[in-house]
C-alpha cells in the first residue's frame, strides 16, 4: 500500500540520519550558471573532486542573451558567471553544453528531451523549476547551493522525507484550456503554500490524457503551490516520448528499464497524506491579477474584493476590475514553463492568418536549439515572421529578467512564465501569467482577451 | 558562515508581509556574483523594499527604521517562497540576522537558511501576532530562543513556546559543523549503495 513516491524516495534512502534527515542517492544532478560557483569553490576549499562526474549535466541558461550568441555576452558580470560554469564543468570533468552549442537550452527543458530525465530517478538542481522532471516520472526537486555542493561532493543529500499528496484531476479539459491553465486553477484554489511540506502525484484522467508537454508544464508549475516537486506515474505517453532519445536506454537496456519503468505507480489501496480533487471541466482559461501565480482567475472574471492591497497597488489595479479588454504592452512566450513545441504550435495556431497588435513587443523565446530546429522545421517559424513575430535564441530570458530581456516599469506583460512577482521580470514591471493560447491572444489584439474567441 | 548556536536574546525587526518570495528578499539581478560574498548580498537585502529606483532608502521599510534593529528577523507567513536561490539566506546572514522568525517558512529557504547558519524559528500565528504588535509598542523589546532547549520566549509578554528542530541539526548547529562533513564521512556506505543498485 505504498504511494510511488514512497517507492522511489526509499529505494534511493543510503543510510537514515540518527534523530535527524535521511542520506538520499541522487541519480542525476544539472548545474546552470547562477545557483553553481559558490558550491564549486566550496569543492576546491575543501580540496575534493566531484563523486561521480558522469551523472551531472551543466549548462548555460539564465544569462544568455536571446540574439546575437555568437557574440560575447556584452554584461560583464553575466559572461563571468556562464564562463566560471564552462570552467568549473571542465576542472571537474563534467559534461557542458555551452551557449550555441546545438544541445544547450533551459535546463529543465534539455534534460527531459535529451533523455536524461528518466521514470524512477531522483534529480535534482539549485532551481526550484526542477520539479518539471516529475513529468517523466521521477522524484525531482529544487535545492539551494550548499544541497549543490552536497551532491558534486557525495552523490547524496541529507533531506527529511516530504510528505505525499495526491493531486487527482478527472474528466476533460475544455476547448482552449490547457495544461498552464490546470495549474494556475489549482494554485488558485490551493493559494502559493498550500501544498508547502508535500510532494505531489498528479493523477485522474485529466492528467492522463496530457502530453508530455503538457504534463511538464503542468509539474514545473507545482513548486508555485509550496510543494518540493509534483511528478506523473509513467505511462506509455511517457515511454513514447523518451523512445530513441539520445540518453535514453537503448536495445536490451530499453526492454530491461521498460520492465522497471512499468512496476512505477502507487499502488491501488496507498494512503496519501493529503488528497485533493477537481473537476477539469470547470477550469477555464485562467490569468493571474496579483503579485504571487496564486492570485489568479477564470479570464473572464473580476479581481476578488479579497485581493492583498499591497498587490494590486503594485500592479495598478482595482478590486471588482475585470482584466479582459486591459491594455498589454509586452508578450512573453518561453521558459521552462511554456518554451517547447507545443507551446510554440499553439502560438502559432492563432497567430496564423493574423497580425501582432501595433504597439506590443513579443518576445517568442524556445526552450532549446533542439525546440527552434523543430520550430523551423514545421515552418511555424514562417507562419509567425508573417504574423510579425521573430523567434529569438534559447534561454530564460524574461522569465527572470537576469539577460537583457526586461520589462520596464509600470508595462503590463502576458507571460507564459511561472512567477508574477514584484520585479520579477524586471524592476516595476507588472506581470500578467497565462498560456501560450492567451499569451498569443493578447499579442494580437493588444489587448487581454479570451483566446476562445480566436480559435 | 559557520557559527555556534547556543542563546540569543536579540531585539527583533519586524516586517509583517506575508507571502515574502526570495525575489523580495534579493532580486535576481544581484544573484550574478561568483562568490559568496555575504557583506554584498547582505547589502543589497530586500533590494526594492528597501531602497526606491535612484537608491534612496525609503524611511517606512523598517530595515530603514531607526527604531528597529537586532539579530531577529520577525516575518509574516510563507516566507521564503519562489526561488531556490540561496542567495536570499546568504543576504540575511550577511545583514546580521541569526534568527527568523515566522508563523510559516517554504521548504527549500528553510533549508538555505539551516545550511547557512541562519535559524527558521516557526511560531503559532497567535504568538506571531501578538510579537508583531508588542515589537511595535517597544521596538526595544527583546526575545529569547534557546537553541538547547528549543524555546523561543517574547520577554514582554512571557509567551513562550516550543519550536521544532531535529536533533541532527541541532548538534550541527550548536557545534558549527556542516552537512557536508557529515555526508564525507559516509563515503562507504555510498559505494555500498551504488553496489547494490547496479
Amino acid at each position: 500500500m505504498n504511494t510511488l513516491f514512497d517507492k522511489i524516495w526509499d529505494s534511493h534512502v543510503v543510510s537514515n540520519v540518527e534523530d535527524g534527515p535521511q542520506q538520499l542517492y541522487i541519480d542525476r544532478l544539472y548545474c546552470h550558471e547562477v545557483t553553481s560557483p559558490q558550491a564549486f569553490d566550496g569543492l576546491r576549499e575543501r580540496g575534493i573532486k566531484c563523486l561521480r562526474p558522469d551523472r551531472i549535466f551543466c549548462m548555460p541558461d539564465h544569462n544568455t542573451p536571446t540574439h546575437d550568441q555568437d557574440k560575447p555576452i556584452a554584461d560583464p558580470v553575466s559572461k563571468a558567471q556562464v564562463d566560471a560554469l564552462e570552467r568549473n564543468a571542465k576542472e571537474f570533468g563534467l559534461t557542458h553544453y555551452g551557449m550555441l552549442d546545438k544541445n544547450n537550452g533551459i535546463i529543465h527543458v534539455v534534460g527531459p528531451e535529451k533523455g536524461l530525465s528518466l521514470p524512477g530517478m531522483t534529480i535534482v538542481c539549485g532551481d526550484s523549476h526542477t520539479s518539471t522532471h516529475g513529468a517523466m516520472g521521477a522524484v525531482a526537486f529544487g535545492i539551494g547551493t550548499s544541497e549543490v555542493e552536497m551532491v558534486l561532493a557525495s552523490q547524496c543529500i541529507l533531506q527529511q522525507k516530504p510528505k505525499s499528496m495526491s493531486i487527482r484531476v478527472e474528466g476533460k479539459l475544455g476547448r482552449g484550456v490547457t495544461a498552464k491553465d490546470l495549474a494556475l486553477y489549482i494554485m488558485m484554489k490551493l493559494t502559493t503554500s498550500g501544498a508547502t511540506g508535500y510532494f505531489v502525484e498528479y493523477r485522474g484522467s485529466a492528467v492522463r490524457s496530457l502530453t508530455m508537454e503538457g504534463r511538464l508544464t503542468l509539474c514545473n508549475l507545482t513548486i508555485e503551490m509550496g510543494a518540493r516537486g509534483g511528478f506523473i506515474a509513467p505511462d506509455e505517453t511517457t515511454f513514447n516520448y523518451l523512445k530513441g532519445r539520445e540518453y535514453a536506454p537503448k536495445g536490451e537496456d530499453w526492454d530491461k528499464a521498460l520492465a522497471y519503468w512499468k512496476t512505477l505507480s502507487s499502488d491501488k489501496d496507498a494512503v496519501f497524506d493529503r488528497e485533493v480533487v477537481f473537476n477539469a471541466a470547470e477550469v477555464q482559461p485562467m490569468i493571474t491579477y496579483g503579485t504571487n501565480p496564486g492570485m489568479g482567475m477564470p479570464i473572464g472574471g473580476k479581481i476578488p474584493s479579497s485581493s492583498s492591497k499591497k498587490a494590486l497597488s503594485y500592479m495598478g489595479l482595482a478590486n471588482g476590475e475585470r482584466l479582459l479588454g486591459h491594455k498589454v504592452d509586452y508578450v512573453f512566450l518561453g521558459a521552462c514553463t511554456n518554451g517547447r513545441i507545443e507551446d510554440f504550435r499553439a502560438f502559432a495556431s492563432i497567430a496564423k492568418g493574423r497580425k501582432k497588435a501595433e504597439g506590443v513587443i513579443a518576445w517568442l523565446v524556445p526552450g532549446s536549439w533542439a525546440v527552434k530546429k523543430q520550430i523551423e522545421d514545421e515552418g511555424l517559424d514562417k507562419i509567425l515572421e508573417e504574423a510579425g513575430f521573430e523567434i529569438r535564441q534559447p534561454g530564460c530570458s524574461a522569465c527572470l529578467a537576469m539577460n537583457d530581456d526586461k520589462i520596464p516599469a509600470g508595462k503590463y506583460a502576458v507571460s507564459t512564465s511561472n512567477r508574477n512577482f514584484e520585479g520579477r521580470q524586471g524592476p516595476g514591471s507588472r506581470t500578467f501569467l497565462a498560456s501560450p493560447l492567451t499569451a498569443a491572444a493578447a499579442a494580437v489584439t493588444g489587448v487581454v482577451t479570451d483566446p476562445r474567441e480566436l480559435l | 558562515m559557520k557559527q555556534k548556536f547556543d542563546i540569543i536574546e536579540s531585539t527583533c525587526v519586524p516586517i509583517p508581509v506575508e507571502n515574502i518570495d526570495t525575489d523580495q528578499i534579493i532580486p535576481a539581478r544581484f544573484l550574478k556574483a561568483t562568490t559568496k560574498d555575504e557583506k554584498f548580498f547582505g547589502e543589497n537585502l530586500f533590494r526594492d523594499w528597501r531602497y526606491d529606483e535612484n537608491g534612496n532608502p525609503r524611511p517606512a521599510f523598517p530595515l530603514n527604521d531607526e527604531r528597529f534593529s537586532g539579530e531577529i528577523l520577525v516575518a509574516g507567513k510563507n516566507f521564503g517562497s519562489g526561488s531556490s536561490r540561496e542567495h536570499a539566506a546568504w543576504a540575511i546572514a550577511g545583514y546580521g540576522f541569526r534568527v527568523v522568525i515566522s508563523s510559516f517558512f517554504a521548504d527549500i529557504h528553510k533549508n538555505n537558511e539551516l545550511n547557512n547558519f541562519v535559524l527558521p524559528v516557526v511560531v503559532s500565528e497567535v504568538f506571531l501576532s501578538e510579537l508583531f504588535a508588542n515589537i511595535c509598542d517597544n521596538p526595544k523589546m527583546k526575545v529569547r530562543v534557546d537553541v538547547p532547549n528549543q524555546t523561543v520566549t517574547n520577554l514582554m509578554s512571557g509567551r513562550s513556546e516550543h519550536f521544532e528542530l531535529n536533533g541532527y541539526k541541532k548538534y550541527c548547529l550548536m557545534n558549527a559543523l556542516d552537512d557536508i562533513d557529515y555526508l564525507l564521512s559516509k563515503k562507504d556506505k555510498i559505494e555500498e549503495y551504488e553496489r547494490s543498485h547496479e
